[in-house]
């Protein structure tokens, strides 16, 4: 489940996906999420600092990772 | 350390696309109490999910009408439309305020008798009246109206050796510019069976023919219709004066004025478009008023408005079961409450509220129900802020047809709560149960398990 | 004296400057050529991708509305939000499909210092497309025959009647000459998608196009009005080039709707010349054609006068306009960054 390499992210939440050409925008937690992504670090580090941060049972969060992927899938921006 | 506010992880594809009628319609707001009771206190006291029913909504919208027609016009009788929301509860609160019971079953007939409303002022409507009923409304002098010839022929038959005669009218069809032409209701207008109605009964000497009714559609979104009717009727009852010397009472314009739902394939929503129950008073008055009736010999003027009277008296709270991602993407949740119970969604557009704070995100959506069916849904397309699991939910303007066209079905039927003027709450009829449902069955001695 | 019009800001829908223009871009130079430096124009957009948006040396800003299907509410609060970024002085709405709502909330607007100039609800309706048989038989217009069509019955009722070809027309816009019945079907089923219904089966009539910009007073006269014979089509039926033209019919033709309608406001009459000869109502759109800042080149400035009158001036009605003006449309790829589309589509500003 790795991001594509060359998705292209700005400042205020927008996601560029410059091999279609789609655009996203994110709410603040989506563009928090392809940071870390980005960044290379794993699920489970990515889930261990949410948890850490908010205010979110680790349930909600493993289902909300879960739609998140759907999310990015149905969206065309992961490494198949 | 104070943890952070979390949202649901989302991204949205930005679109680009042509303007066409499926806009996203946004402007939400979360809707926390109705009339001051909270949402939250309502479900936790009654179950998820309840119907709703405010009193004061109720009274408002009756005295609006009513105030709408006899500031227009002196002789105005309403009369309330039991089909749209027989719950005993709902239909004293529109006797209390000085409507008629307008019925249109046997069944419906027994209702009003029980809720205390004198033969006199129950309209009897409807093409499938039995030979049971219409006795029982000619023993109770109650006002008929006639369907349909073999119903005039039966009446006849049963009038005969009557000392008092029962008192009828007749139903008409007509041509008023809308689509569809009601015509299967009554006797039509245009090609003369209306006037031949007329004349047999005013020839017969067993009945008394006192009023013509109509109705000319449902959910009219024109107000020049019923100004048509409206001639259209007059004109036949100054003709019954002329030429056979015979005076009508009273003209029954029926319902069908539309609450201010969306409609299904509406471009523009119901709260702008829908014309306003003074609009609908106006052109009704002013045709009757100035068709050349006799100042003091104006006939009644009845209405039977039901949808327009209770719609927006009526909510639906229910809860989120669950929330899906359909294969194309799309978003999706499931509620607990099916088309079963909510029958206006297979034609209306309804607005839906999350009942609770919300993130600013929405997200086009389609709501299902909780039935194993795949008509079950009840919006197949809204902009939705992120649902959770639990959180709650309220359907806006159900108060018509909803709890009268419902079925047991899959799933037992909620309990409806009326809210009183001074914002008690009362459980006007109980949630079904199991018992309930299996009290009317019968098994065989030989299927018999429970021996 | 100061110049009165020294710092106008004019709120126009209708950037829409693709193969179906919307009028939005032409209003806005009309605007220009009288107002020029003074005059701030603000875009009103529905969709990220109207040209007009990215044209940032003709719209100052632009921010998005909701769809008309969110209703009057919505719009009111939206409206309010922009006039206190911009104080607005005046919006002249340019879409069919937003009319009914603009026209709902004139008032509010007027409360909040915004001018418009737009016609009554009666008025709008008598000219739709489901009411124009009527008006027309009963002003005594030439237009053509129509039939309802809810179901796909419908459509060979309005065949039996009408033959083939015949236009199958969407409640707002868009229209189809269709000469089979596979054709028809294909028509309704889009329209259907939409707009909804009713969709309109309309006889079909041969002869030349000619359309009539207008503006009428309320009071039953037209303050200037220009007729164009169109000399190009497109498939989609739009003018792609015409000329400007004179004719005593024609100016009585819209003469006598102003009257029977005492339109206020823009509008546009869509007329058939057959071979007899005799003018044919084909659509009357209530607001300025996309090919408007033809009536300012032909010496009647459309947009201006409304602008004018609407923000309480008297304008004189025009007496004369120049025949024989051509225009010519054409097509121009502008580059923006993809930037500013996402700026627009999530912000609704740009």
């Amino acid at each position: 489940m790795k991001l594509k390499s060359n998705i292209a992210t700005s400042e205020n939440g927008f996601i560029f996906n410059p091999a279609t050409g789609d655009s996203f925008s994110g709410n603040g937690m989506a563009a928090q999420l392809l940071e870390a992504m980005k960044s290379g670090k794993t699920e489970d580090d990515i889930k261990q600092d949410i948890l850490s941060r908010y205010e979110v049972s680790e349930s909600q969060l493993n289902s909300d990772w879960d739609n998140w992927m759907l999310q990015l899938k149905e969206a065309n921006l992961l490494e198949i | 350390m104070e943890k952070l506010p979390y949202e649901k992880p989302y991204i949205k594809k930005l679109q680009a696309g042509a303007l066409n009628k499926f806009g996203s319609r946004t402007g939400l707001q979360p809707f926390k109490s109705i009339d001051g009771v909270s949402v939250k206190s309502l479900i936790e006291n009654y179950g998820s999910p309840v119907f709703v029913l405010s009193e004061k909504q109720i009274r408002k919208n009756y005295r609006a009408a009513y105030r709408a027609f006899s500031t227009r016009y002196p002789k105005v009788q309403f009369a309330w439309s039991y089909k749209t929301n027989y719950l005993n509860a709902v239909c004293q609160i529109f006797h209390q305020e000085g409507s008629w019971a307008e019925v249109v079953s046997g069944f419906e007939y027994r209702k009003a008798l029980g809720n205390g409303v004198p033969g006199n002022k129950i309209i009897f409507n409807g093409p499938g009246k039995s030979i049971n009923d219409l006795q029982l409304a000619i023993e109770h002098d109650s006002l008929i109206h006639i369907d349909h010839f073999d119903e005039l022929n039966l009446l006849l038959t049963l009038s005969k050796n009557l000392v008092n005669k029962p008192r009828v009218a007749i139903r008409i069809n007509m041509d008023t510019g809308v689509y569809p032409l009601w015509d299967r209701f009554g006797f039509n207008y245009e090609n003369g069976e209306a006037w031949s109605a007329v004349t047999k009964i005013t020839g017969s000497g067993s009945l008394q023919l006192v009023g013509l009714h109509c109705h000319i559609g449902t959910y009219m979104l024109s107000a020049d219709a019923y100004g048509i009717a409206a001639n259209k009727l007059a004109e036949l009852a100054v003709r019954c004066q002329t030429e056979l010397n015979h005076k009508i009472e009273y003209l029954d314009l029926g319902g069908g004025f539309p609450s201010t739902n969306t409609l299904k394939g509406a471009y523009l929503p119901g709260n702008d478009t829908v014309p306003t129950i003074d609009d609908f008073a106006e052109v009704i008055t002013s045709a009757l008023l100035n068709f050349g009736f006799a100042n003091d010999d104006l006939p009644l003027l009845i209405l039977e408005s039901g949808r327009v009277l209770i719609d927006d008296a009526g909510y639906l709270l229910g809860t989120v079961i669950a929330n899906k991602r359909l294969a194309n993407g799309k978003g999706a949740a499931i509620v607990d409450f099916g088309v079963n119970i909510l029958f206006t969604s297979f034609w209306y557009e309804h607005q839906v509220s999350p009942a609770q704070d919300f993130a600013a995100h929405t997200e086009n959506m389609v709501i299902y129900g909780p039935l194993c069916m795949n008509i079950d849904v009840i919006r197949e397309s809204i902009n939705l802020p992120l649902l959770n699991p639990g959180d709650q939910v309220v359907v806006h303007k159900v108060g018509a047809y909803n709890m009268t066209q419902w079925m047991q079905f899959i799933t037992l039927r909620p309990a409806v709560v009326l809210i009183d003027e001074k914002l008690r709450t009362h459980l006007i009829r109980k949630n079904e149960t199991l018992e309930y449902t299996a009290e009317p069955e019968l098994v065989p001695a030989h299927l018999n398990n429970n021996k | 004296m100061a110049n009165k019009y020294a710092n106008l800001c004019i709120a126009v829908t209708g950037l829409n400057a693709n193969d179906n223009p919307g009028p939005g871009m032409a209003v806005i130079r009309c605007l220009k050529e009288c107002f020029r430096d003074g005059l701030r124009i603000i875009g009103l957009s529905y969709e990220s991708l109207e040209p007009g948006i990215y044209l940032r040396d003709q719209v100052n800003k632009t921010y998005q509305l909701p769809y008309p299907t969110e209703g009057t509410a919505a719009l009111v609060e939206r409206l309010a939000y922009i006039n206190g970024q911009e104080k607005l002085d005046l919006i002249i709405p340019n879409f069919d499909s937003e009319l009914f709502n603009f026209i709902k909330i004139a008032p509010q607007l007027q409360q909040m210092g915004i001018a418009t100039y737009l016609p009554t609800h009666q008025q709008l309706a008598l000219r739709d497309k489901v009411n124009l048989k009527n008006f027309g038989t009963k002003n005594g217009f030439y237009v053509p025959a129509d039939h309802k069509l809810y179901t796909t019955d419908d459509i060979k009722k309005a065949a039996d009647e009408f033959n083939f070809p015949m236009v199958i027309k969407g409640k707002f816009y868009d229209a189809y000459v269709v000469y089979t019945m596979d054709q028809a079907l294909k028509a309704f089923h889009q329209l259907y998608a939409a707009w909804g219904v009713p969709i309109i089966a309309q006889q079909y009539i041969k002869g030349n196009e000619i359309n009539i910009s207008a503006l009428g007073d309320g009071n039953g006269y037209n303050i200037s009005l220009v007729a164009m014979r169109k000399l190009y089509i497109t498939d989609k039926g739009k003018a792609w080039a015409g000329v400007t033209i004179k004719d005593d019919k024609l100016t009585q033709l819209a003469d006598n709707f102003a009257r029977a309608s005492n339109w206020k406001g823009g509008y546009e009459i869509e007329v058939m010349s057959d071979a007899e000869g005799h003018l044919y109502i084909l659509e009357i759109n209530p607001r300025f054609p996309a090919w408007v800042y033809l009536t300012a080149a032909a010496g009647q400035n459309q947009p201006v006068a409304l602008a004018k009158i609407a923000m309480g001036e008297g304008v004189e009605p025009y007496a004369d306009y120049q025949a024989g003006k051509l225009f010519v449309r054409y097509s121009w790829d502008h580059i923006a960054d993809i930037a500013d589309f996402q700026q627009i589509s999530a912000f609704g500003e740009l």
